[in-house]
């Protein structure tokens, strides 16, 4: 996977006038990776993305492409392509002289042209669309043409700005897997913007996790996932229920915290934070809905939450139970649907147990916005 | 009755609806048709002394245009070299200045409609103020500067770059200035309003791709901003094959302008018949000349309008 070439960041700040939109990013990314950066809208993705492709020059620090610092390089001499969040095709130009728009301004051949679009157009499976406008296409069509367009160029890293957040659900989920595969094939570096933790989740090699200008987390998304490093990676990524509260005791790997509503719990402390967490610090903690299980009633013990239940729905593979939580935010339980027999527990107390390698305590801190 | 004036009677009411239709039809039938169609009449008559218009002499002919084309009956050349060269000398001008004032603007709207901000309305103010002040006041204006003990060359004299002042008139430089800058504006606006809606992104994907600048403009904005480049370039063109005040105003001695001569004719030898023939002429001249350009350079007449 090493043979691609890499794109580090090293101490990167923009700002745009008093406004930091990107502090101090270190981030390596391995060559021939697929590496998203996820967060919420505004947070400074698409500012990283155009510097490392040229458009904007960082107010501090450094981008490497392949080991080379780009300072100074513009955009049109930098061995990127980008897919803009509205993909930009030209709409005068056909579909095949927007592919080979690169090789156009190589001085290639029209002939030598038409031949790579035909094999481009192949290999996003529309052959013999190329005599068409861009507006002759459909969305999902298009968006394979601005991926075919930027391949053209053989960039070394490809850029990605929330690309597939204009198609339609079933779409953008068919396209994931599309462009996990033409990744593959390819061997390039892929860039991937999103605000989609779940486009993250299913494609990404590494994911980094952004915060108003902010990286929290790097890790593949599997560690994201069960081992956030911070309140608002738990939070932003997959659903998760919150408890507020301070340390009581740090024991090895674990910790039991004096939650604010639900007594003393005990959970594991996110490998990031090990050794960071003292007694008195206040943490959250954070039980995903499928970690909770329900409990013989009058069960008591550090694994144990008991709640009044707000209401219930069915989803169909799984039965969802909302309780009271803590600073006015319910606590969602997810029980999957294995056709067993279902009470209703609306109005009453229920106690909920869980395996405390399934519960992470982190430092307390900003959580998503919902 | 077709449905759009059905919904147009409909949104207006019968009687508002039958004022506006007749306003608009008085106007252009009125004042725009009818007397075009007098001129067109008069251009195929002969010019008759007022007791004779009616009578037994007053048949249509030919002898007005022939008379751009052969000179007067019995001259001493075969062909009347002197209007025919002012004609192609105006047509050959004006496409120049049409050239010119593209060149100028083209920049100019590009720049206008890719910024943003409040700096551009007051650019754009800026470009139109000078419109209040009446076209002849300008045409002496730039007479001013271009004269012979004009501002520019007092500057160069003075200073000392030219020995002798440079005659701007004699030598048609006011006359392309003048009429380039006459309409500025009508070659500013509507590039500045395709660029305007142009996706800056598709700016920055050709560059991204690698393009230069000068091939971003030649592939992207340039066939984006075409429908205003020609709408632009048909109207400067149009009035600057028609323009009367700045030739007159900064015209040198020897340099006619064809509107010259068809207002001589109306004027000084008091000939409307001729005078409508040669306006005839220009107009249809024009006409082709643009519809022909338009064809060369794949234009619809729709995107003329915008
Ligand atoms: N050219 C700019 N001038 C001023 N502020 C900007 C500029 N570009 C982006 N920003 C600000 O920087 C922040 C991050 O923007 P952006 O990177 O586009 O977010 P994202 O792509 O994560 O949604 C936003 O608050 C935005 O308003
Ligand atoms: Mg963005």
């Amino acid at each position: 996977m090493s043979a691609g070439i890499g794109v580090d960041l090293e101490s990167l700040w923009i700002r745009f006038g008093d406004f930091v939109a990107v502090r101090d990013a270190n981030v390596h990314i391995e060559g021939g990776d697929f590496f998203s950066f996820l967060g919420p809208s505004g947070c400074g993705k698409t500012t990283i993305l155009r510097a490392v492709s040229g458009f904007l020059e960082p107010s501090e620090g450094n981008v490497l492409i392949g080991g080379k610092n780009m300072k100074g390089i513009g955009p049109n001499k930098r061995p990127t392509a980008l897919i803009f969040q509205n993909l930009a095709l030209f709409p005068l130009m056909k579909v095949w002289e927007n592919i080979t728009f690169s090789m156009e301004i190589k001085g290639a051949s029209a002939a030598e042209r038409r031949r790579r679009a035909d094999e481009l157009l192949d290999m996003i499976a529309l052959p013999d669309q190329g005599d068409k406008l861009p507006s002759e296409l459909s969305g999902g069509q298009r968006q394979r043409v601005a991926i075919a367009r930027a391949l053209c160029a053989e960039p070394d890293v490809l850029l990605l700005d929330e690309p597939l957040s204009a198609l339609d659900l079933k779409l953008r989920q068919h396209m994931r897997t599309e462009l996990r595969e033409i990744q593959q094939r390819v061997g390039i570096t892929f860039i991937y913007i999103t605000h989609d933790q779940g486009e993250a989740l299913t494609m990404s090699d590494s994911i980094a996790v952004m915060r108003a200008g902010v990286i929290d987390q790097i890790a593949d998304g599997k560690t994201i996932y069960n081992d956030p490093a911070t309140a608002f990676a738990a939070s932003f990524v997959g659903e998760n229920n919150v408890f507020r509260g301070k340390v009581k005791r740090v024991m090895g790997d674990e910790a039991l915290i004096a939650t604010n509503r639900s007594g003393d719990l005990v959970a594991r402390i996110s490998t990031a934070n090990r050794g960071k967490l003292a007694e008195g610090d206040d943490a959250m903690m954070f039980i995903r809905p499928e970690a909770f299980a329900i409990a013989p009633e009058g069960a008591t013990g550090d694994h144990f939450v008991t709640a009044r239940v707000t209401h219930e729905e069915f989803e169909g593979n799984a039965f969802n139970i909302f309780t009271e939580g803590d600073g006015g935010k319910e606590i969602k339980v997810s029980i999957p649907n294995l056709g067993q027999s279902f009470k209703d527990h609306t109005g009453q107390n229920i106690t909920l147990e869980y395996d405390a390698r399934n519960a992470v305590v982190v430092p307390a801190g900003e959580l998503a916005a919902e | 009755m077709p449905s759009f004036l059905k919904e147009f009677f409909n949104r207006n009411g019968t009687g508002m609806g039958l004022t506006i239709l007749g306003l608009v039809l008085f106007w252009t039938i009125g004042l725009i048709i009818l007397p075009q169609l007098s001129m067109l009449d008069f251009s195929f008559r002969p010019n008759l002394p007022p007791p004779e218009i009616g009578g037994p002499k007053d048949v249509y002919t030919l002898e007005n245009y022939k008379y751009l084309i052969y000179g007067p009956e019995g001259g001493s050349q075969d062909y009347n070299t002197v209007d025919l060269r002012v004609f192609f000398r105006t047509l050959v001008a004006a496409v120049c200045v049409t050239i010119f004032n593209l060149i100028l603007c083209y920049p100019i709207a590009y720049y206008l409609g890719q910024s943003k901000g409040s700096h551009i309305r007051i650019f754009a103010i800026m470009l139109i103020i000078p419109y209040w002040i009446n076209e002849i006041l300008r045409a002496f204006a730039l007479r001013i500067i271009f004269g012979e003990t004009g501002v520019l060359n007092t500057l160069f004299v003075g200073l000392g770059i030219w020995d002798t002042p440079f005659d701007f008139i004699r030598n048609d430089i006011a006359l392309y200035a003048g009429l380039g800058y006459a309409y500025i504006l009508l070659m500013i606006f509507p590039i500045y309003n395709v660029i305007e809606s142009l996706d800056r992104n598709q700016i920055e994907a050709a560059r991204d791709l690698g393009a230069p600048w000068w091939r971003i403009h030649w592939r992207v904005v340039i066939p984006y901003a075409k429908p205003g480049i020609s709408s632009g370039c048909t109207m400067v063109f149009m009035l600057s094959a028609g323009a009367l005040a700045a030739p007159q105003i900064l015209g040198g001695p020897s340099s006619l302008w064809f509107t010259q001569l068809i207002y001589q004719q109306f004027n000084d030898n008091n000939d409307w018949p001729q005078g409508a023939a040669y306006a005839v002429v220009l107009l249809v001249t024009c006409i082709l000349f643009v519809l022909a350009m338009m064809r060369l350079f794949k234009v619809n007449m729709g995107d003329i309008g915008k």
